[in-house]
Parts: structure tokens; C-alpha cells; sequence
């Protein structure tokens, strides 16, 4: 049997409130495939995969499994269907071992913790994981807790897998061992839904890419003919400038001096050894290392979260007076004037309140920062309405609470207030993570006007091509320490990949 | 020395009013429901548990009436008390999905308030009194360990000269220890606390183990409460007699970082604590002090515990917060 369809919807419909998350959905899922569902933050993606996962009901269409007309009322009958999903927020219990977790649940299955140890074993050997059944969940990396959440589906005897954003919180190394299991997976008949929002690892895994577009279904096609241009295309609907402008501040100042940066943590590792550079007005220093090489540290240190153990940094005011912010509170660092738009991974963690609306989240941020010292002072609303409106954040009124937003709306929110607020330094870090392209680049386009209106802005980012067109300058990271400052206009991938991966990198690039 | 000894052996009878308490909130607990409700479904299980017995002497005739018999009507009357609380608690906040902490403090005075007032009613109907005959005192009262056990030194009287509710108690709890931690009910209600989203994804039906756990829960905790007036109390409906010992309760599930079997020592301390005054005595020190003892050993574990950070003595991860599915 192959390419049997296994699963298809037809003209689903889901509504929130007023919000309409989905809207004459026709899908089709195949086994011995891999389908990624592409779209814009927003578009209905993950509303329409816990329809299938039974967390939520249709509104309006019907769902085929085989042929047969089913209807899943709970996430018992999904597993029942042979429906397993991989949330994007992990369904597992901390306190319980891997082995507890896999079997809640299951009804059929004894208290064998033996039996269901060799059971989870011949899985991982099947498709090619490594996990330790008595292991805590509370004790595992993000990348090991995933597997728990697919291995729990497969040993419920799912047949249809959803992935939702799986490599969001991924390594590229844990990216590539995923994609090796879902192949693994997809010779073993099964049917894979993966939602994504990189297009590289559409066009590198899948066979078929459905693309959804504000909750509309707009067509399904197949991998091979299609190229990262085609599918933005598809996603966005009008074709999206992919350069972005990078005009040059004509009278640029030194406006935060860091020299000499050094940081420990609680196990004496150096995060951060002697970094110095300088961040002038006028101009978007990139910040770029392959994760972890100190670039959450150098934000926090700078906005005096983390304790610092030896250097300086000092902020230069307009009228060339230095302030030294090492020994300063978070507080007084942020009335000096530095703001930090850094998006974790949990978004709503990060300073919202989910039960309000966005204008009631603008006015959280300029009470507690008080007077900026800027005259540039918005009134809250005026401000909510500008992030609204600039970067088409999807909601009835600026009144709606935030927490019933999608994701990326959420995202949008948080970072435009940032960016709004106006500060002389302004520093970003993942600005546009799990962003789709179309924003992101209304994002990229604000953090461009803060510039012009003479900010230092510094951004942290992961995409190498995004860094090279957006920023002036580059700091390349590479284990704590500063291993090249670069020119954006004239340098290379290569050079920074290099300088990523090797202190000292310049040398290595003389030669 | 000795009085300490001693001080331990009397705190047996207080030790078990708090060990049923405290068990049936740690059930409560574990299913992700915070019922702050105990002072009041302790409050009646009391009335309730002597009601039901002084019923069953009224109806069967003094001298029929028989001990065993009163006693599991006793048990009965305040079970069924706090069962009803507990399925009203889950009512308004699982199926109606009101705050956790407002309701269970509405519990509180309502629990209170219909105690009082049925005792009020039992006490005019009974021109002034509401008891049992003196038998039954006696039976609710025995200490059925024979002689030579509690002659023992030291560990006699503290371990084999107390009631026959102290034994039910420690059974109680080495049977939920069990159930939560072997049994795959126990492990789903685990789950059900700690994470609902999982527990839910995992076809779990969290409003049947909410609500079952919180009734069984709550009927745990009032028979904590009938203890106390049948023994302590002497089958005698004092009202304010009860007061601070819900609460009481609550301080010690904290205590002990919410395992039944913890609940055993932890309520022999507690019991101690509370009537320490009475045993040694301090000059100079008024009996208040000794009071707040149990919640300042509470606060100490509090800090202790929070300063470690060990996830295994953590509350339930979602203690207190209602799960609604298509919450997003």
C-alpha cells in the first residue's frame, strides 16, 4: 500500500469569538509522506492540528480518516484514530520519569515499568532515538523531552504524527537528528504533518508543502517543484521585497563603550572573557555565535541582570558626559536609557498580561520605566494603535486580551512595545523568532527607523542573511569572547561562519 | 525527659484529628484543587459525625445501641458531610470554573455557619444538650491495645495507648501512600495535578478524577473533624472547640510536602506543638506563643524547602489553577 490517503478535511471552520482561525480547510494527508504546513504567524496552522488532535472542535466541515467520516471529540479519541501530535509547549509531567509519562494514560497497559522499559527500547532502536525510561523529565534538555513527546505517540500506536514548530527550540545537530527519525518514520508508512516556519528544512524534509493564508487553505504542492521564492509567495500572498534598506546615519557617535567585559557563572565557566567594543548611534551592531557562545549574557550584563566580575560599561550621554552603568540596578540602567527587547521562548513570560488588552500592556511598560528621557513621550493608546497598524497585529481592538491571541501576534506586541518606547539604546535578541518572513520584515523595517532616529540598536540574531543585510556592523561571538568585529557592507558568510567557530578567526582567514 | 514522653503520647488523640485532615487535603490536592475549604468541612464532619451517632442512639434506644455500630455511623455522618462539600467545591470550580481561593474560603464560613446552626437546632430540640450516652462515649474513647503493650516503656504509651481512630489514620495513610505512588489511578491523579494539558492529551478524564478526588478528600478531612468532637471534645458540641484546626490541617500538607506518609510524624509534632502548654510549661511565656509554634515550624519547612528547590517536594504543579481545554 502507498501514498494512501490517510487523513482529509474538508471545508473545516473554526471561530474564536470573533475571530475566524480557520475557514474552508481541504487537506489531505497521505501515509509514507511528509506534509509541511506552511503559513504566516496567525494563519490558523496550529488551531487547525488541535482540531485533529481533539483539543478543539470544528465549528463547521468534515474530517475523513480512510475513507470513513469520523469526528474527534477529545484527545483519547485521536490517540484512539492512531492521531499523535507534538505540541510546541511539551504535554509532559516534570516530576514523573520518562517511562510514567509514556504510559499515562493507557489503559490497557500494567504498571510494568520493566515491560514498558524493553517496549520504549525497540522503539527508539526502530526509528533511531537514545532515551533513559527512568530519567525525570525535570532532569532532560528540550531536545531529549521532544523525543519523550514522539516516542509517547508511537508507543500509542500513531499512524499520523503532527510536529508542531519541533525545531524551534532545536540545534541544527538536533534539527538533523530529528529529520533523520521522521525519515526513518516515513518508511515506515507513516503520515507526517510538520508546521515550520524555516523554509530551508521545508524544501530539505518534506515531500508536499500545504500553505495556509489567514485561515484560508491555498493550495498544496509538491516539494521538488517548488523554491523558497514560490512558497513566500504562496504564504504572503504578494511577493515580499527581500532586500532590506539599509540607509546610512550621516553624523555617528560612540553611545555605550564596553570594554574589557568579563562575566562567571555559578560553575566558574568565563560566559564571558574580556569583550570590549562599542556601539555607536545611528547604526544596528549585529550580534552573531552559534548558540550559547554568550550573546544572552552580554545582553543581560549590559542591562545589569547578570553579576559582572570585571570591565566597564560605560553610556555616553548627547553632551558627551560618560556614565558608567556596571553597579547599577536593572532599574536605573533602563532610566539611563538602555531598553532590551529580547524575546524568550515562553512569549507570555516576558513582561505581557495575558488578560489585557494591548493598550493596558503599553501603559504596564512607560509607568514602570517612568519619564523617558526623551521627549519623544507617546500616550499609551496612540502607541498600541502604532504597533497595531505597523505591524498588522491580527486582533478585533487594541482591548482584546493579548493572551487569546496566536503566538506571533503575541510576539508582535511585545517587541513593538519595546521598539516604541524609544530608547538611545536599544538591544533585541531574537526579535523575530518564530516570526513569519512578512513581519519580520516590519520588524526589521522599525528597528531601521529607530536607527534613523539616531538609536544604537544591537541585534542578537540566529539567520546569518538576515544579519548581513540588516546590520551595520557585526560582533562575532565565539565562546565568550569577541573573536572579529566586521563590516556588514563588505564582509562574507563564510568569513563570520568562520569567525563563529573559531577565536581568532582572522588570523585563520590571513593565511 | 519523661514529660516529653508524655507530652508525645497525649498528642496522640490531637495527632489523629489533624492526621485525617491533613490526608484528605493532600488527596484534594494532588487532583490540582485547593480547597481552603478544610476548616469548614471539618467544622462539619464534627457536627455530622455526632449528629448521626446521637441519631442512631435515638432511634435504636440507649440500650441497644452498640459501640462498632456507632462509631462507623459516626463515620458515615461526617463523611457524607465532606464528600457533599467536596463535590460542591468541584462543582463551582471545575465545572464552573470559579477562583480556587474564593471558594474554598466561602467553604470555610459556610462549612462553619452550618455547623453552628445545626447545632443550634440540635441543642433547642434537645433542650440544651446534644451527647450520646455515656457508653459510647466510652466506646469512641477506647483504647483497645492490650495491657502488656502499653505497659512497654517509652513507646507504650506513645504508640499503643491511643485511640482506635489513631490506627485507622496510619492505615489510611500508608493505603494512599500506595495508591499514589503504585497504583495507575494514583499515578493518572498525579498527573491530573501536575500538568491537566498532559493528563488531557493523554485521554485522562480530569473532571471525573477532580471531582472524585476532592469528595474523597473532603470526606477524609471531616472525619478528622468528627474525631475531634467525639474524642478530644468528649461527644459534646462545643462550637468554638474546632476553631484554627482546618487551618491547622492546611499548614501541615505544606509540612509535609504533600506525602501521606509524612503526615503520620508530621501530625504527632504538630499535635505536641498545639498542646504543649499544658505539658511544659515556661514561666513567664503566655500560651500563645506555643500556639503559633506548628505554623512557625511550618514556615521554617516553607523556606527550607523553597531554598533547595528539590522538585520532588514541590507542590502540584498546577495547584490551583482550573483547566479549561480550549483555554489559550
Amino acid at each position: 500500500m502507498q501514498n494512501k490517503c490517510a487523513i482529509e478535511l474538508k471545508n473545516i471552520r473554526k471561530t474564536f469569538g470573533p475571530v475566524v482561525a480557520n475557514d474552508e480547510i481541504n487537506l489531505q494527508i497521505n501515509r509514507g509522506e511528509i506534509l509541511c504546513l506552511l503559513g504566516e504567524n496567525g494563519s490558523g496552522k496550529t488551531t487547525l492540528m488541535n482540531m485533529l488532535s481533539g483539543i478543539y472542535q470544528p465549528d463547521g466541515g468534515e474530517i475523513y480518516k480512510d475513507d470513513q467520516q469520523i469526528a474527534i471529540k477529545s484527545p483519547k479519541d485521536a490517540y484512539d484514530y492512531g492521531i499523535g501530535m507534538i505540541h510546541q509547549h511539551y504535554h509532559l509531567v516534570d516530576v514523573f520519569t520518562a517511562a510514567q509519562n509514556i504510559i499515562l494514560g493507557l489503559e490497557n497497559e500494567k504498571m510494568d515499568i520493566n515491560a514498558v522499559n524493553d517496549k520504549v527500547k525497540a522503539i527508539c532502536d526502530k526509528y533511531g532515538f537514545n532515551v533513559d525510561p527512568k530519567k525525570k523529565i525535570y532532569d532532560m534538555s528540550v531536545s531529549q523531552k521532544q523525543t519523550i513527546e514522539i516516542v509517547k505517540v508511537l508507543y500509542r500506536g500513531a499512524e499520523i504524527l503532527i510536529l508542531d514548530e519541533p525545531t524551534a527550540v532545536l540545534t541544527p545537530q538536533e534539527t538533523d537528528k530529528l529529520f533523520a527519525v521522521l525519515r526513518n518514520m516515513k518508511k515506515d508508512n507513516k503520515a507526517i504533518i510538520l508546521i515550520t516556519h524555516k523554509l530551508a528544512e521545508v524544501l530539505d524534509v518534506s515531500d508536499k508543502v500545504a500553505i495556509l493564508r489567514k485561515g484560508r487553505y491555498i493550495g498544496t504542492v509538491n516539494t521538488k517543484e517548488a523554491t523558497a521564492q514560490s512558497l513566500t509567495d504562496m504564504m504572503v500572498g504578494h511577493s515580499v521585497k527581500l532586500n532590506i534598506d539599509r540607509p546610512v546615519y550621516p553624523n555617528p557617535q560612540d553611545k555605550l563603550q564596553i570594554s574589557g567585559l568579563t562575566v562567571v557563572d555559578n560553575d566558574g565557566v568565563r560566559k564571558l572573557d574580556n569583550v570590549t567594543f562599542t556601539a555607536k548611534t545611528g547604526e544596528i551592531l549585529g550580534v552573531a555565535g552559534i548558540a550559547g557562545s554568550g550573546q544572552k549574557e552580554l545582553l543581560e550584563a549590559i542591562t545589569g541582570l547578570y553579576p559582572i566580575k570585571e570591565g566597564s560599561i560605560k553610556f555616553i550621554r548627547d553632551d558627551g558626559a560618560q556614565e558608567e552603568l556596571v553597579g547599577k540596578t536593572p532599574m536605573q540602567i533602563r532610566q539611563v536609557g538602555v531598553g532590551m527587547g529580547f524575546v524568550p521562548e515562553d512569549r507570555l513570560g516576558m513582561g505581557l498580561v495575558g488578560s489585557m488588552g494591548m493598550t493596558s500592556n503599553m501603559m504596564l511598560r512607560s509607568w514602570k520605566s517612568g519619564k523617558s528621557i526623551f521627549f519623544n513621550k507617546k500616550n499609551p493608546e496612540e502607541l498600541a494603535n502604532k504597533v497595531w497598524k505597523d505591524l498588522e497585529v491580527v486582533t478585533p481592538s487594541t482591548e482584546f486580551p493579548v493572551r487569546r491571541m496566536s503566538g506571533g501576534n503575541i510576539q508582535k506586541v511585545l517587541v513593538g512595545r519595546e521598539i516604541a518606547s524609544n530608547p538611545p539604546v536599544l538591544l533585541t535578541a531574537y526579535a523575530v523568532r518564530g516570526l513569519d518572513i512578512n513581519t519580520s520584515y516590519a520588524i526589521y523595517n522599525l528597528l531601521t527607523e529607530q536607527k534613523m532616529n539616531g538609536s544604537a540598536v544591537m541585534y542578537v540574531g540566529e539567520e546569518l542573511d538576515v544579519l548581513l543585510e540588516l546590520c551595520d556592523r557585526i560582533v562575532v561571538l565565539c565562546g565568550g569572547q569577541v573573536s572579529g568585529i566586521v563590516d556588514a557592507r563588505t564582509t562574507t558568510k563564510e568569513e563570520i561562519g568562520l569567525l563563529m567557530t573559531s577565536v581568532g578567526g582572522k588570523e585563520a582567514t590571513n593565511e | 525527659m519523661n514529660s516529653l514522653f508524655a507530652l508525645i503520647a497525649a498528642a496522640g488523640t490531637y495527632a489523629t484529628v489533624l492526621m485525617f485532615g491533613t490526608m484528605g487535603e493532600i488527596l484534594t490536592e494532588k487532583s490540582g484543587n485547593l480547597n481552603l475549604g478544610v476548616e469548614g468541612i471539618m467544622y462539619m464532619g464534627g457536627i455530622l459525625g455526632l449528629v448521626a451517632a446521637n441519631r442512631y442512639e435515638a432511634i435504636v434506644g440507649e440500650a441497644n445501641s452498640i459501640g462498632f455500630v456507632a462509631i462507623l455511623v459516626a463515620i458515615l455522618g461526617a463523611f457524607a458531610a465532606g464528600a457533599l462539600a467536596g463535590l460542591l467545591f468541584s462543582f463551582i470550580t471545575v465545572t464552573l470554573r470559579a477562583n480556587q481561593n474564593v471558594t474554598g474560603l466561602a467553604m470555610t464560613t459556610f462549612g462553619t455557619g452550618v455547623a453552628k446552626f445545626v447545632g443550634e437546632i440540635m441543642r433547642t430540640k434537645l433542650n440544651g444538650y446534644v451527647s450520646v450516652s455515656n457508653h459510647l462515649k466510652e466506646a469512641f474513647s477506647f483504647k483497645f491495645m492490650p495491657d502488656f503493650l502499653k505497659n512497654i516503656p517509652i513507646i507504650g504509651p506513645i504508640f499503643f495507648n491511643q485511640v482506635h481512630f489513631f490506627y485507622m489514620g496510619i492505615i489510611l495513610a500508608v493505603v494512599i501512600h500506595l495508591f499514589l505512588t503504585k497504583t495507575k489511578t494514583g499515578l493518572y491523579l498525579r498527573a491530573v495535578g501536575e500538568s491537566p494539558v498532559t493528563a488531557d492529551a493523554a485521554g485522562i478524564n480530569i473532571t471525573a478524577y477532580k471531582y472524585i478526588a476532592t469528595a474523597v478528600g473532603g470526606g477524609i478531612s471531616a472525619i478528622g473533624g468528627m474525631v475531634f468532637t467525639m474524642t478530644t471534645a468528649g461527644c459534646v458540641w462545643i462550637e468554638a472547640s474546632l476553631s484554627g484546626i482546618g487551618w491547622l490541617s492546611v499548614a501541615l500538607v505544606i509540612f509535609c510536602t504533600w506525602k501521606p506518609m509524612n503526615s503520620i510524624w508530621g501530625s504527632m509534632l504538630f499535635g505536641s506543638l498545639m498542646i504543649m502548654y499544658l505539658w511544659i510549661i515556661i514561666p513567664g511565656i503566655p500560651t500563645e506563643i506555643y500556639k503559633i509554634l506548628p505554623y512557625v515550624v511550618t514556615l521554617v519547612v516553607l523556606i527550607i524547602s523553597s531554598i533547595r528547590n528539590n522538585k520532588d517536594k514541590q507542590p502540584p504543579a498546577s495547584l490551583g489553577v482550573n483547566y479549561f481545554r480550549e483555554e489559550r
